[in-house]
């Protein structure tokens, strides 16, 4: 078991270009009483076929990382890079997973998984086969004609997750995909996250406030400091063996030795927003 | 079961209503009529004079005036709503631009209009589609505009993630989201569409329902009002009911809508 001294991840070398490569990166949000700088000088490089997860305490900007990386949002400073090209405008490699419901409401679980391919101009019929196969991947068959309010909450998840790899993006982000639901549920939709990715090995950026979740997922965690001025302060590689069950992993000593060492970097920077929390109130 | 004593209750309350009614009419009490006849009419005269007017026919022709004049301007009004709501929504400047305008028109008692549609439009149908169109108009287009303004975020970031362009947005997410808005305002605007259409007539027509009672009226035939208000309640009951169903198919996607009604 390796775990790595915190390293920049500008020395995670790869052959080819990386699937996504943040330089420099800073966002600062304006209001109308001066802004807030939510990230600071982000540097983060991911690997083709890498899965990474960031994690940090509440608030600190990685849902603000991942929409960079989405192209939803321009960084103040800094450059991003998808596959070796300048990012401009929204990112076209990217499927987003998002942490709220983003369901289409009006369309029934077929129709929400086979929209992406729709809209992509492949014919409604090839576009309902392929949603239909998709379903199957991941456990809806039965499920097809249902609308999202019929759905349950780790359901509603799956419908997301195919609606999202049904166009084969290069890269995957997810926004703490995985927070509203109980904890069963989490640990099956994380196995179900492994054995869809396991097929083809895209590159996924994580986003997550459960460092077990993180660590049982990754091959490399990232930790965030707390905001504002957010910025990257530890990178972990995580060499469990694959393929992993996200419940079994997390029993192995392997799994505690590295949750300890990232943990006790990430519970000074939890501490530290309860304090501005704390000061804030006071 | 339960539907069945739900209905028998409900043939209960107008078979009191109508007893009372019949009783405080025909009988005296005290050497007096509590109800006069000659204000309150008969629920007998009533009933005779619906079937009169349906074995004799005449009352079609004011059905399918009033008919034609609610479904005109409902759709006049639902059209208009729906473009004008989309423009304003996606455009915020022309919506500021209007924004007391649209005030104004709005809280203005629509009644008063109606002299000057009779005048610019004459005393056949159009006047009173016109008086429905300025009602229906703004409960459509107050509709549409929130269901533009209110597409969650998420869905809307998710639609673009996907590779949604500027008109499939419009097509797959406002659009729907837009309609659903305004189906659920349906029976409002359908009602409202029917007080435009009875209320002009009763103002200024030669035929409709409301033109009908206002002729009553005007001879003190308390029957005749009473008639012409049974049939325009159970018209407006039909039409309410037709709404439902078309409720039912266009909004199965939403939990409300399915297991809110009945």
């Amino acid at each position: 078991m390796e775990a790595s001294r915190p390293t920049g991840s500008e020395k995670v070398v790869s052959k080819t270009a990386p699937a996504m490569r943040l330089d420099g990166v800073g966002v600062a949000y304006r209001f109308e009483k001066g802004s807030y700088p939510a990230v600071e000088r982000a540097d983060l490089t991911v690997a083709d076929g890498e899965f990474l997860s960031i994690v940090g305490p509440t608030g600190c900007g990685k849902s603000t990382l991942l929409n960079l990386a989405a192209g939803l949002i321009a960084p103040s400073e800094g450059r991003i890079e998808v596959l070796g090209q300048p990012l401009q405008g929204l990112n076209p490699s990217a499927g987003y997973l998002f942490q709220a419901d983003a369901l289409f409401p009006w369309k029934t679980a077929l129709e929400n998984v086979a929209i992406g391919l729709e809209v992509a101009g492949i014919s409604p019929a090839e576009a309902h086969a392929r949603a239909r196969a998709w379903l199957a991947r991941v456990g809806l068959s039965a499920f097809a004609g249902r609308y999202p309010h019929m759905l349950s909450g780790g359901q509603k998840k799956r419908v997301a997750l195919a609606q999202v790899l049904i166009r084969d993006p290069k890269i995957l982000l997810m926004d703490e995909p995985f927070g509203p639901l109980d904890a069963q549920t989490r640990q099956i939709m994380g196995n179900l996250l492994l054995d869809l990715w396991n097929a083809d090995r895209k590159a996924v950026l994580f986003v997550t406030h459960d460092l077990e979740e993180a660590i049982a997922l990754s091959d490399r965690v990232v930790v965030m400091s707390a905001g504002p001025n957010a910025c990257i302060i530890g990178d972990w590689r995580i060499s469990l063996p694959r393929p992993r069950d996200t419940a079994d992993v997390r029993l192995e000593p392997a799994f505690h030795e590295i949750h300890r060492e990232i943990w006790a970097k990430l519970k000074e920077e939890v501490s530290k927003t309860y304090t501005q929390a704390e000061e804030e109130t006071a | 079961m339960r539907r069945a004593q739900l209905l028998a209750l409900q043939f209960l309350v107008a078979a009191v209503a109508l007893t009372i009614w019949h009783v405080l009419t025909t009988h005296q009490f005290f050497g007096r009529y509590l109800l006069e006849p000659f204000f309150f009419s008969t629920p007998a005269d009533v009933a005779a004079r619906v079937v009169r007017w349906f074995r004799e026919g005449t009352i079609w022709r004011h059905l399918v005036v009033t008919l034609s004049e609610v479904l005109l301007a409902f759709t006049i009004g639902s059209l208009a709503g729906v473009l004008v709501g989309f423009w304003f929504a996606r455009k915020p400047f022309v919506a500021a631009v209007f924004d007391p305008y649209v005030k104004m028109i709005n809280s203005l008692p629509r009644i008063v209009l109606a002299p000057i549609f009779t005048v610019w439009l004459g005393f056949g149908i159009w006047s009173k589609v016109a008086l429905g169109v300025t009602l229906v108009f703004f409960i459509v287009f107050f509709n549409v505009y929130q269901g533009v303004k209110e597409v969650s975020p998420a869905v809307l970031a998710n639609a673009r993630m996907l590779g949604m362009n500027e008109r499939q947005l419009l097509r797959h997410v406002y659009w729907p989201s837009a309609l659903s808005w305004m189906f659920s305002s349906l029976h409002t605007s359908v009602g409202f569409a029917v007080v435009g259409a009875v209320v002009g007539e009763y103002l200024g027509a030669a035929a409709g329902l409301g033109y009908l009672i206002q002729q009553a009226e005007g001879i003190f035939d308390v029957a005749g009002v009473f008639a012409g208000i049974f049939v325009l309640g159970v018209f407006v009951i039909v039409i309410d009911a037709v709404v439902t169903l078309v409720e039912r198919r266009l909004l199965a996607w939403r939990p409300v809508a399915a297991e809110a009604r009945d």
